[in-house]
């Protein structure tokens, strides 16, 4: 089973290689990892997609949590949340497609943003379905580069992932 | 540019440099001692050092000084604190850093690292430590800012010593040591909002657990290194005793529960005692406090406890539920859980349980019976034949008793070690679990003394894993400590031969040491004691000499190199599953 897990950790250097290095050290498959900075330029976001059982899901999140650099983990279910990835394809096409081209991007509700004389780039967001199935037309013209974001997601509603600082002190309760 | 001692572009006077600051810092932190081995790149530090009250203790070997910092860690409760310079000192470091993560023991690592500007271009002895000590650290920085000094040293001890402690490397670029500081308060509190340990467990799950207790027919408690790192031992006496619970340790555990009380079952796992493997197997409540459950303690892990309602005390949460799955998680330190489980608990006697005691002491007679006592009688009546290992071990502990501090190494003398101590508190006993490491035993043995030097320090050590750290015999020797040195000497690795002759086929290989140096002879070149012994009868002698001894002082013992650790649990077997039991 896929999971989406997000997690709010330190923007500071190193993060990236703890976190990546857990998932290898730990023999966890990520389909996907994307990361930037949040509203508060201190803290970073990751969005995971992960493969595996409840019980896999179930130590990725512990063991995430216990990195220092990691301040907060949340497992996104489907239905209580959105995801979307980018996507950039570089696809062949011949002056005489552009109108076809145009029409396919346009059914996606994806954006050409580059068009030179025999290849355009179009920008397309969407769920990884949305993203495979436009590859899959667009391989009729052929083509030549595709680079995805990996997904990003958030919860519905006022759920967020701030982390609330006053929440506890830190060694208040050491003996 | 290691040449200046101080580069301060204000020309300030008596400011300070950033090693002189972390000096400070380390004062500030009560540490008394700290092991290392001094070189280019940590040389700022060991400046600082000099003008200290601290006390430097200068190690043969990097790895040794990791292990001493472990050993006094071990034996004090303190965090140990060890140092060594960029490059192949940093590397050196390593097999002791895994070894202290691997057991949880508290431990600050500091390391010289080249110059900021200079890494990354493969500059002389630069290697990437934070990189490689990443996967068994608690947490590591690489300091560029001379300004996080404060907040860096103030976290890595803080880290190191809270929720459950891990060893902590700070990793020093020669310049950041040098440059100059102004005037710096060492910080009063951490703020690291992703580390928050529980110390508290959860009300909810805690009543849970003592009903469980309260409903249980076969119960059984099982301690480990949680108990001892948390201070536990005193809640879990009385818990065992007011709701009728025989007890049984992890390696780890040892000492963490009263070898002599009736209550107690001895050593679990793959070499553990029969009645604990078999109380394991036939409880209907496993009370966990403080252990990971490794795969040397489960055996087969799928049938593990497979009758037992399972309840797992742990303050790392990852530990719950990772390799047996538990009905009653409880995240939180061991002291503080089991004092709210006490204050929830009423007492049971015995006879409430008398079928699940009674067959506690058939397992303990029938184990008393094979090896036990009868061991010991055996051995005695075999005069002139080959010494036997297990018996020797067996006799020193009958001698010691509960009295001072008792190291291993890692090997069949380890395994007998743990089965036969009658260690009666916490930290007296001192040996390296997860990692397995060969060579800890002497560095150990040397931290433990320093940080304890009114306790008889003890190291019962094989011939194979003593050579891989004896040059610390020179450190032992200089700073006149008496440690008392049984080498279980079969001229072999013991227990790679013993699982060669099991998994192998008998087809032995490269396990044959008898090449070794005269070890009497060795104690004495280092300018200690000691003497030899391969006749039983003199064994008891050769023992009580070595503890009256006031030197450094080593016994070699000529023990059959035949002998194996019994009993034994096979390869994909249950515990109860053993051979030799």
């Amino acid at each position: 089973m896929r999971h989406t897990v997000t997690a709010l950790v330190e923007n500071s250097p190193g993060v990236l290689t703890r976190v990546a290095g857990l998932f290898s050290r730990r023999g966890f498959n990520i389909d996907s990892l994307a990361v930037g900075v949040t509203e508060d330029p201190r803290i970073s976001r990751m969005t995971i997609v992960v493969e595996g059982s409840e019980a896999t899901l179930e130590q990725l999140t512990k063991q995430l949590n216990k990195l220092i650099n990691v301040i907060k983990v949340t497992d996104l279910k489907d239905s209580e949340s959105v995801a979307r990835e980018l996507a950039l394809v570089k696809i062949a096409v011949e002056p005489a497609q552009r109108a076809q081209i145009t029409q396919l991007v346009d059914i996606f509700r994806g954006k050409i943003i580059d068009m030179g004389r025999q290849s355009v780039i179009v920008e397309l967001t969407g769920d990884e379905t949305k993203v495979d199935a436009f590859l899959n037309l667009a391989r009729d013209f052929g083509i030549k580069e595709v680079v995805r974001t990996g997904r990003i997601a958030m919860a519905r509603g006022m759920k967020s992932m701030e982390y609330q600082k006053e929440e506890k002190q830190n060694g208040q309760n050491i003996l | 540019m290691l040449g200046v001692l101080k580069i301060d572009p204000e020309g300030g006077v008596g400011v300070m440099n950033g090693a002189e600051l972390i000096v400070k810092f380390l004062e500030q932190e009560k540490v008394e001692i700290v092991f290392g081995h001094p070189g280019g790149a940590i040389l700022p530090l060991y400046d600082a050092l000099r003008q200290s009250r601290i006390r430097h203790v200068l190690a043969r070997h990097e790895q040794a000084a990791a292990h001493a910092a472990d050993g006094y860690a071990r034996a004090t409760g303190k965090v140990g604190v060890c140092m060594a310079t960029s490059g192949p000192g940093a590397t050196n470091l390593v097999t002791g850093i895994a070894n202290a993560y691997m057991d949880s023991i508290p431990m600050v690592i500091f390391t010289g690292q080249v110059p900021t500007d200079m890494i990354g271009t493969d500059s002389f002895q630069e290697v990437d430590i934070t990189g490689a000590t990443l996967p068994f650290t608690k947490h590591n920085y690489l300091v560029k800012d001379v300004n996080l000094l404060p907040r860096v040293i103030k976290e890595a001890f803080h880290i190191a010593r809270t929720g459950r402690p891990g060893p902590v490397l700070v990793d020093l670029p020669a310049d950041i040591c040098l440059q100059a500081v102004g005037k710096v308060e060492y910080p009063s509190r951490v703020d690291l909002p992703g580390y928050k340990p529980t110390y508290r467990g959860h009300p909810l799950q805690v009543a849970r657990a003592a009903t469980a207790i309260q409903e249980a027919k076969r119960p059984v408690l099982c301690a480990g290194g949680g108990v001892i790192s948390s201070g536990a031992s005193e809640e879990l006496l009385t818990l065992a005793e007011r709701a009728a619970i025989p007890v049984t340790i992890t390696m780890m555990g040892i000492g963490a529960f009263p070898a002599t009380h009736p209550l107690f079952l001895g050593m679990l796992g793959l070499h553990g005692l029969p009645p604990a493997n078999h109380a394991v197997m036939g409880a209907d409540l496993l009370l966990a406090v403080g252990v990971r459950f490794g795969n040397r303690v489960t055996g087969k892990v799928d049938i593990f406890a497979h009758q037992a309602k399972v309840v797992h005390i742990d303050i790392d949460p990852v530990e719950i539920g990772k390799n047996v799955p538990v009905d009653i998680p409880i995240v939180g330190d061991a002291k503080l859980v089991l004092r709210d489980l006490l204050e929830r608990v009423h007492p049971v006697e015995k006879v409430q349980r008398q079928g699940w005691f009674d067959q506690i002491e058939r397992w303990k007679t029938s184990y008393q019976g094979s090896m036990g006592a009868g061991v010991e009688k055996k051995a005695s009546n075999e005069k002139g034949k080959r010494l036997k290992g297990r018996w020797v071990v067996e006799r020193l502990n009958q001698i010691l008793g509960k009295e001072g501090i008792i190291l291993t190494d890692v090997g069949q003398h380890q395994m007998w070690a743990a089965q036969l101590a009658l260690r009666e508190r916490a930290r007296s006993f001192i040996s390296s679990g997860g990692l397995g490491t060969m060579g800890f035993g002497l560095p150990a043995a040397i931290g433990a003394k320093l940080g304890c030097p009114d306790e008889e320090v003890v190291l019962i050590t094989g011939d194979g894993g003593f050579q891989m750290n004896m040059q610390e015999l020179s450190v032992a020797a200089k700073l006149g400590l008496n440690l008392k040195i049984f080498i279980l000497n079969n001229h072999s690795l013991g227990m790679v031969r013993q699982l060669q002759e099991f998994y192998y086929n008998k087809e032995y290989y490269s396990i044959e040491l008898s090449d070794l140096p005269d070890m009497v002879k060795l104690i004495e070149a280092f300018g200690g004691t000691g003497f030899r012994v391969d006749d039983p009868a003199e064994v008891d002698d050769a023992i009580k000499r070595a503890l009256a001894s006031e030197a450094l002082t080593l016994v070699d013992f000529l023990v059959d190199p035949n002998e194996n650790v019994y009993p034994m649990v096979p390869r994909g077997k249950g515990i109860d599953e053993m051979i030799g039991g």
